[in-house]
């Protein structure tokens, strides 16, 4: 089991007004992610918490790459994850985000 | 941004414990309590080297149902098997506790168990053991003050172990076809007793043995429900008003249903065995039929009841 | 302890308890300061099943019927519940609910429920022999569990001597009285020796 975060800055603040949304489950495959507004406009972070040690790097990678394409500045992603295939991980990230800016 | 979101699921089978939660209640209803935000996370699971889930596998909360008051929780079958370890039992005992103390005029019209699960987590064992037991006295605590407790099974881990026991606790249950409700898992009775005691991989077996439609026959669960969530809506609406209040002369009907099928059928050891007992018509292809077929059957002698 | 060791210690002026069928036990019994009691139980390592269950059900609601409120003593000495298909295909949820719900009724009617322990006592049977009284004590001999170690390895794919290690510094997954006592699921623990006749008085208090 792996414990790390990751910060990043953002250009602009995600959009939207809702506090907080979750999305997917921590199964097998899968990963559970919990996203709040909580942080200063222009920062960012996702904490991950993995039951597959070792891929570190290449979360980094996923998370920054996220963090480029869609500029979630002020919130913060929780991710307890059970083995997800990095595409999965982009893929939860993204909707967490349209969570968060969806008004609808 | 294309819409990532999925569609909403109308599926009970495949949609999670929050999915279920928002097709089952009446629109934007729903506030949940000790939500994932405030991260009452298991605290013993990074011991065994395991992530856990930030609401613990069960979300609880309060919400309209067809415009009435309802309390609810509803288990994440797909989080390490949708199984009682000490925090998510502690949330359902918590929730059951709170209708009982606000029961009355201004209180919930029923308790709602979206039930997933296998049983006890075994990494938290006799935490899991505890929780159920005191979830079933919170239960027979919350019908005795005059609320339904209401079971809804029909997700991938189906109601095992204590969480079979819980459902037989529970006022009126609903279930669809994918749903088992058992105590034993079949590859635990193998294990146990061999192969030909139980065959767990024979999943026809499984089914006629543990399944919904055995259980709805013989009068083990009340509602036989297609798998839409909307279709368990409307199954919890219309039992709400028809369900058994928790005292002697229910028990005592109670008993009276579980020895007559005792002294009916228990030499029995498949479902088609019972069926042919009972005068169903065509036994042998009771669990192949559809859904509208197998309700057009009438159930056996009792099980059409109000007890439990 | 053997039940008739058991039997006698709780019961020194005598008692009416007699074995039933599938392994259940049933009869009256006297306690001093208590007047009559109802001894109810499983025993002989005998597991839980369908038979035992409605039987023992049906003891405790004639109990309530009979409306004096006399306390109401469960002994148990069984297994799990009973592993058949058979038990399962009738609805052994059902029969193990009914059993927990009968005791539930009858502690809200008033009789003070008890379970004394002293075999074995796992999962299901746990659930509905010694953890649906008011009070669970355990005799000498008791030996509650969820699941034994080795099947937990099994089920979980952790090595045994990995759960041996995190058992000794955590009561949250390990069969045993110990354990069980730390969570505050077993009430008292009864040492052989003593007469249990005096400590059940004063529990039924």
């Amino acid at each position: 089991m792996e414990q790390f975060q990751v910060h990043g800055t953002a250009k602009s603040r995600a959009g939207g007004h809702r506090r907080q949304a979750t999305t997917g489950v921590n199964a097998s495959g899968n990963l559970e992610v919990l996203v709040e507004r909580v942080l200063p406009d222009h920062e960012c972070q996702v904490e991950v918490a993995t039951a597959v040690a070792g891929f570190r790097t290449v979360w980094e990678a996923v998370i920054e790459e996220f963090f480029e394409r869609t500029s979630p500045g002020g919130l913060r992603f929780s991710i307890n994850d059970g083995g997800a295939r990095p595409d999965t991980v982009t893929l939860r990230l993204m909707q967490s985000v349209q969570l968060m800016e969806d008004e609808a | 941004m294309s819409n990532l979101v999925q569609a909403v699921e109308a599926n009970w089978y495949e949609a999670s414990a929050r999915e279920r939660i928002t097709g089952l209640l009446d629109a934007e209803s729903f506030v949940e309590v000790l939500g994932p935000e405030q991260r009452a996370t298991s605290p013993h699971l990074a011991q065994f080297d395991l992530t856990g889930a930030f609401d613990d596998g069960i979300v609880v909360g309060r919400g309209r149902l067809d415009g009435q008051q309802v309390l609810l929780a509803a288990q994440e079958g797909r989080f390490l098997g949708g199984a009682f370890g000490e925090v998510h039992g502690a949330k359902l005992v918590g929730l059951l506790r709170a209708a009982r103390d606000s029961a009355g005029r201004a209180g919930p019209r029923a308790v709602l168990l979206l039930l997933d699960t296998g049983g006890v987590r075994l990494q938290e064992a006799n935490a899991g053991e505890l929780a159920i037991s005191e979830i079933i006295h919170a239960i027979v605590e919350v019908r005795s003050a005059g609320i339904p407790v209401l079971a809804l099974v029909g997700g991938r881990a189906g109601a095992f172990g204590g969480g079979g026991i819980i459902t037989a606790c529970c006022s009126r249950i609903v279930v669809s076809e994918h749903a088992r409700v058992s105590v034993s898992g079949p590859e635990v009775i193998e294990t146990n007793k061999g192969v030909e005691e139980f065959d767990s991989k024979d999943r026809a077996l499984v089914w006629r043995v543990c399944g919904a439609r055995t259980r709805y026959l013989t009068g083990g669960v009340d509602r036989y429900v297609k798998g839409s969530i909307q279709d368990f809506r409307e199954a919890a609406i219309a039992l709400i008003a028809h369900s058994p209040p928790f005292k002697l002369a229910v028990l005592k009907a109670e008993q009276q249903r579980l020895s007559d099928r005792l002294q009916r059928f228990g030499d029995c050891r498949d479902a088609p065995e019972i069926w042919r007992k009972a005068g169903l018509p065509e036994p042998e292809h009771i669990a192949e039929i559809s859904d509208d077929a197998f309700l057009a059957i009438q159930r056996i002698k009792g099980a059409d009841h109000v007890a439990r | 302890m053997s039940l008739d060791d058991v039997l006698t210690s709780l019961f020194p002026t005598g008692h009416q308890v007699e074995r039933g069928p599938a392994g259940t036990l049933h009869g009256l019994a006297k306690v001093d300061g208590h007047g009559k009691v109802t001894v109810v139980g499983i025993v002989g390592g005998t597991p839980l099943g369908v038979d035992a269950a409605i039987l023992l059900a049906g003891h405790v609601l004639a109990a309530v019927e009979a409306g004096d409120r006399a306390p109401i003593v469960f002994l148990a000495d069984t297994s799990s519940q009973n592993m058949a298909r058979r038990d399962e295909l009738l609805g052994l949820n059902e029969y193990l609910a009914h059993l927990t719900k009968s005791l539930a009724l009858a502690g809200a009617h008033g009789h003070r429920t008890v379970s004394l322990l002293f075999g074995h006592a796992a999962a299901g049977a746990f659930i509905a022999a010694a953890l649906s009284s008011q009070s669970l004590v355990a005799l000498p001999g008791a030996a509650p569990s969820v699941m034994d170690l080795p099947s937990i390895s099994r089920v979980t794919k952790l090595p045994l001597e990995q759960l041996e290690r995190l058992a000794k510094s955590t009561p949250i997954f390990a069969p045993g009285v110990k354990p069980l006592f730390a969570i505050g699921a077993v009430t008292q623990t009864w040492e052989g020796g003593q007469p249990f006749a005096s400590r059940l008085a004063d529990l039924l208090r």
